[in-house]
């Protein structure tokens, strides 16, 4: 099967791009982040269930969730504020991974409207340091799969 | 052999996708790994087969246990660092995608 996501990560520069064309009118997209329960629904998988505690639809709003494995344990969370939460068309977002050592990054996403039936998701990420960005995208998957906090401590000190 | 190909092939499927990066984290055992995932122990192991014929996974003997270990040398450039990254989100974005349809034709 094809990929529809494209990333783009220049080398040497501090930030990456997601795209993505869907099959969806912009709203339902735009509803899939905005709504605690959709949200949960897709950010799930097998090895992890996403449990929303926070999610501030609003300007200075904040957001908080945590994946657990099927025994219970917490194997990811993040949380971060809503710098700006504008319908159907863009959230400014900052994103943390919880007890980890990584530096919060800058997620811009915006919501195009192709057509009535189709629209596109452009979220563009800023990280602290080239560094940073490089880390996050070699430590593999780190940001969301199954990751027991304590066991991601010990790789990223041994990384150093 | 189109190593290359086969070391994508590998990382497409989400379950092995978790294998790695649990075994990225620490070496773990076949057991140990299979603990973490509903599926059986026979499903697991296969997936522990494929990563590991393509180098993806490095097994080492320690007593009478075998580790598996993580071996990043597979994935060295920038470009192999993203298509796991690119797969993680597309899978996301997928689920989103069905979700909301579904959602549109039950209103």
């Amino acid at each position: 099967m094809e990929r529809k996501t494209k990333v783009h990560a220049e080398d040497g520069k501090q930030e990456l791009q997601i795209t993505r064309e869907f099959d969806l009118p912009v709203e339902l997209l735009f509803k899939a982040h905005a709504d605690p329960e959709i949200f949960e629904q897709w950010m799930s998988h097998e090895y992890g269930t996403t449990k929303v505690l926070k999610l501030e639809s609003k300007n200075h709003g904040s957001w908080q969730f945590q994946t657990k494995d099927p025994q219970g344990n917490v194997v990811f969370g993040a949380n971060g504020v809503f710098h700006e939460f504008v319908l159907d068309r863009k959230i400014t977002r900052t994103f943390e991974m919880e007890n980890t050592p990584f530096d919060v990054q800058l997620e811009f996403l915006e919501f195009e409207k192709l057509t009535d039936e189709t629209s596109k998701l452009n979220m563009h990420i800023v990280y602290k340091s080239v560094a940073l960005r490089d880390q996050i995208l070699k430590m593999p998957f780190a940001s969301g799969l199954n990751m027991a906090h304590n066991r991601l401590q010990d790789i990223v000190s041994k990384l150093k | 052999m189109d190593l290359r190909r086969d070391v994508f092939q590998a990382i497409a499927d989400p379950t092995r996708r978790a294998i790695i990066a649990l075994v990225a984290l620490q070496a773990m055992t076949p057991s140990a790994i299979a603990e973490n995932f509903d599926s059986s122990r026979q499903t697991i192991s296969k997936h522990i087969q494929i990563l590991t014929e393509c180098e993806l996974l490095k097994q080492e003997q320690t007593g009478r246990e075998i580790y598996y270990h993580f071996n990043p040398k597979k994935m060295k450039e920038i470009a192999d660092f993203i298509e796991p990254f690119r797969n993680l989100w597309d899978d996301r974005f997928n689920k989103l995608e069905a979700i909301m349809k579904k959602y549109k034709s039950k209103k």
